[in-house]
């Protein structure tokens, strides 16, 4: 199973994350993972809810209700989370995503019990102190980021109408994470207090902490400042998806305030952790992640028509995409390129990847799980990732072991099943030059 | 995924302060909990060897993994980029992994790749780099990779007209980024052209295309020469084993001449002036507004980190709680001066919705102007705790503490610099920082750039009365009306 070539296999293995993992009675799930190297400690909590739970019409939902739980809750005044935290040497931020929403205190060891009261009072008495004016405020910096990101960004458009595209209309996909203006205007102060009262309960978060602390004081405080607070209604129902297959090839273009065009290709495939999700991911390293990558090493270094090129496995609860961006470098034709992109895929489903391709990109992907774990706030997400979409906290040396199991035949086998499929591809041009798009008739200037 | 907020620039550190304080033993929700004393940090011993050839040696042992950070600091940059030369030290150290004397630049990505490691050449104004991110278990491989790439480029032509065509279509893109052409406008319009920090560290047009691999050659031997150099070094390794191995590596450097900085003068500050700059469409308005602000040297270097968090250095800010938390106008607003051998900008920035241009631009005035009271004593005290606290969260890992080290390697600070951070962030009086925020940010003397729709903003600036109206193009020059 494991090449020759890829000797270094041995040489060094993932540690594991030693954790305690209990539930409080109000469902809270809570994950301990002692780090006494740094006097430091992360504290995070996801919430398993994200983008994929909004419904259409309140889009961008889930990131909305993410800043309003910076708003101060009932025992916690407006301002005072950030004011007491800085006091204290900390830092915090949170992020929303399709399928969960997490929220994260890097703060010195002595500074727990403030995390833990920010964080639980949120968690349970959020509503009391919620009004229009909250609402209206973090709308309002929330249609900034969008624009931030989106509006006032270079090619930002194109996530959402990639997604429209890709997924089935009502898919929990098919919308991107920050929503639409429309449905940012739309929500109110009543859904606010649906939301919260739908989804931010202690039964759907898992709390997770890494660093220095002391277990035993850590669990009471825990139960002390969490321990109170109610178990939600069960969760609704989520909708069984079937997995997303597309009719035919389908090419759209859409204009933008940018110098040169870009092609977005899109495959859908499995979903994260699924036993095709790590070939994918080191065939995107082949693709395109270094000079020596298929792609780059024709397209960018020895014809260099191309400016920048990436591949990735973008793997999600639900389900994943594969995604290739190009973009030409001025005067240079698409349509070229794109005969060049599909000759190279061609390839891969043909012909298996050489032994040192492999072992390129299995080598950095070991090396990359030793950084992951270097830091108390990332073993922290970590844990959580695992423990909501693997199963079980208990998942690092898992992981690592399915991309050291990928076999070139994988690879092989991945590029024919899933990028032998139809696609959808989505150019984006300069104002006016519509003509620039692909068609996939070998057209296009 | 979106965030609630970019992450601002990590705290800077400190140690504890003791404070006497028990845990409750039932909770009480209405208070904020009484936290005990913040923990002693105690910081890794740094031990220092030099090479006979001059290189200094800053060595940090960390076995929490097996994992080890490089950074060969090499202390000249883009500022002693030759006039009409803009972009060379920056092109010079984008080469280094393109190919040396025994590889070539397929060669160099492939045995990267292969080894598992990180291995990059950059360049700041100040200093060019070269950093290695391994796995010990490859340490002799990944160290020969790197003293190549470091030691002996080849700086190959054809890799080089590719890496070059490369940088004039970036050029062209920039166009497309409205917070890349405020940065490139401000930075011109603060420095001129007889600057060296009024152009980018990239370079420009016509320098990129004039520029060969003769001029390279030139930069690399004139400024990465090994007395003026550091190379810092952390992780799962032991002092006397990593010497040997960099001793053998990198003894055969040789030493050269350091030519000392000759600054230009920076040009005089002018009346308050806004420059607009065309950006049609451009949903948000990006502001750059300050003034040239101080050398790394500068003797209030602790006064001014204290002042910038206040004013732009947090969440917390006031920058930020005005134009974001209270008005909603941003995603984000804050400032910072940038220290460099000589005095880098001093700016304050946002990305302000088009539609709120003009009350933007007062707010902005507003909190540069009331930066120059009194700050309260409860403000202060959060900055200095926010400072003091955090360190303990920079120097977790192997990267971390390596990156920490660079200011202390290039700028000459004291190896008790990071143990002295506490007591001197804790030194700094509330007429400390009223001082020199009248000293150094001049509300009378602003640049103020603004990037965005010219039709939908003009008229709303004029009525701000900040200053006269300049227009201005993508580089900052002005433009007929």
């Amino acid at each position: 199973m494991v090449m020759a070539v890829a000797a270094q296999a041995g040489a060094q293995a993932i540690p594991r994350i030693k954790f305690e993992k209990y539930t409080l009675p109000n469902g809270l799930e809570v994950i301990l993972h002692e780090d006494h190297s740094t006097p430091i400690i992360s504290v995070n909590t996801w919430y398993h809810v994200g983008s994929g739970d909004e419904k259409l019409g309140r889009t961008g939902f889930a990131h909305l209700f993410e800043h309003l739980m910076f708003m101060g809750s009932e025992h916690v005044p407006n301002g005072v989370f950030d004011k007491e935290l800085e006091a204290a040497g900390g830092d915090n931020n949170a992020s929303t995503a399709e399928d969960r929403t997490n929220y994260y205190e890097d703060i010195p060891s002595n500074a727990l019990p403030l995390a833990l009261w920010l964080d639980s009072d949120r968690m349970g008495y959020l509503l009391s102190t919620m009004d229009k004016e909250k609402v209206d405020l973090q709308r309002d910096v929330v249609k900034n980021e969008r624009r931030e990101g989106v509006d006032n960004s270079p090619y930002g458009i194109s996530d959402e109408i990639i997604l429209a595209a890709l997924y089935p209309k009502g898919h929990p996909y098919s919308w991107s994470v920050i929503g639409s203006m429309a449905d940012l205007s739309a929500a109110s102060v009543e859904d606010v207090k649906n939301f919260f009262r739908t989804y931010y309960a202690p039964n759907n978060a898992t709390l997770s902490i890494a660093g220095d602390f002391d277990p035993v004081k850590t669990k009471r405080l825990i139960r002390q400042y969490f321990g109170n607070i109610p178990r939600g209604p069960a969760l609704p129902a989520r909708p069984n998806v079937a997995p997303v297959v597309l009719a035919r090839d389908t090419f759209l273009v859409a204009e933008d305030r940018v110098q040169l065009p870009r092609a977005f290709y899109e495959w859908p495939t499995p979903k994260e952790f699924s036993k095709d999700d790590a070939p994918l991911d080191i065939l995107a390293s082949i693709l395109a992640r270094d000079k020596n990558s298929r792609l780059y090493k024709r397209l960018v270094y020895d014809m260099q028509v191309v400016q920048g090129i990436r591949a990735s496995q973008q793997s999600a609860r639900l389900a994943s995409k594969f995604e290739i961006d190009v973009t030409p470098k001025p005067g240079q034709s698409l349509a070229a390129i794109d005969k060049v992109i599909n000759e190279e895929i061609n390839k891969l489903m043909n012909e298996p990847v050489t032994e040192r391709e492999i072992a390129r990109a299995k080598n950095s992907y070991r090396s990359s799980f030793l950084n992951r774990i270097a830091s108390v706030h990332g073993k922290a997400d970590l844990l959580n990732q695992y423990n909501y979409l693997a199963g079980t906290p208990d998942y690092v040396q898992r992981d690592a072991a399915r991309y050291e199991a990928v076999t070139r035949a994988d690879v092989q086998r991945v590029a024919r099943t899933y990028l032998g499929q139809h696609k959808l591809v989505l150019t984006v041009v300069p104002e006016g030059k519509r003509d620039l798009m692909l068609t996939g008739k070998g057209g296009s200037q | 995924m979106t965030s609630r907020r970019i992450a601002v620039a990590a705290a800077l550190l400190g140690l504890t302060v003791t404070a006497s304080a028990g845990s409750a033993q039932t909770i009480d929700r209405t208070k904020v909990p009484t936290l005990g004393p913040p923990p002693k940090v105690s910081l890794p011993p740094i031990v220092t060897r030099q090479l006979p050839n001059g290189l200094k040696l800053m060595i940090v042992q960390q076995h929490e993994l097996p994992l080890a950070d490089f950074i060969l600091v090499v202390g000249r940059g883009g500022t002693v980029d030759p006039s009409g030369k803009g972009g060379v030290g920056n092109l010079t150290s984008s080469m280094l992994t393109e190919g040396t004397t025994t590889r070539t630049s397929l060669q160099i990505a492939d045995q990267t790749a292969f080894l598992g490691i990180n291995l990059t050449s950059n360049s700041s104004w100040d200093a060019s780099t070269v950093s290695l991110h391994t796995p010990t278990s490859q340490l002799d491989s990944a160290l020969a990779l790197f003293a190549d790439v470091a030691l002996r480029p080849a700086f190959p032509d054809e890799d080089f007209q590719r890496v070059k065509k490369n940088r004039l279509t970036s050029l062209i893109q920039l166009k497309d980024r409205p917070t890349a052409i405020a940065d490139q406008a401000y930075a011109s319009i603060l420095y001129g052209a007889g600057h060296p920090y009024g152009h980018q560290l990239t370079g420009n047009e016509a320098s990129i295309n004039g520029m060969t691999t003769a001029d390279l050659r030139l930069f690399y031997q004139t400024n990465f020469v090994p007395n003026n150099s550091t190379l810092i070094i952390v992780g799962d390794v032991t002092p006397a084993q990593v010497e040997r191995k960099i001793n053998a590596l990198f003894g055969g450097w040789q030493k050269g001449a350091v030519v000392p900085y000759g600054f230009s003068e920076a040009p005089k500050a002018t009346a308050t002036t806004v420059y607009l700059i065309d950006k049609p469409g451009a949903a948000q308005s990006s502001f750059r507004i300050g003034n040239i602000g101080v050398p790394r040297s500068t003797k209030d270097y602790f006064a001014l980190n204290v002042l910038n968090t206040i004013l732009g250095g947090s969440f917390t800010s006031r920058l930020n709680q005005n134009l974001r938390e209270k008005h909603g106008y941003t995603y984000g607003a804050r400032s910072r001066f940038d220290m460099r051998q000589s005095a880098g900008p001093f700016t304050a920035s946002a990305e302000i919705v088009a539609a709120k241009t003009d009350s933007g631009l007062v707010e902005f005035i507003n909190e540069l102007n009331a930066i120059r009271d009194t700050i309260p004593g409860i403000e202060l005290r959060k900055s200095k705790r926010y400072l003091q606290l955090g360190m303990a969260g920079d120097f977790e890992t192997t990267q971390q503490i390596a990156n920490q080290l660079v200011p202390v390697a290039l700028y000459g600070l004291s190896l008790d610099y990071y143990n002295n951070y506490v007591s001197n962030i804790e030194a700094v009086t509330q007429a400390d920082v009223q001082r020199v925020a009248r000293q150094y940010i001049n509300p009378a003397n602003l640049a103020i750039v603004v990037v965005g729709d010219r039709k939908s903003i003009e008229e709303g600036l004029k009525g701000v009365n900040a200053g006269p109206i300049s227009i201005r193009d993508f580089f900052g020059q002005p433009i007929s009306q």
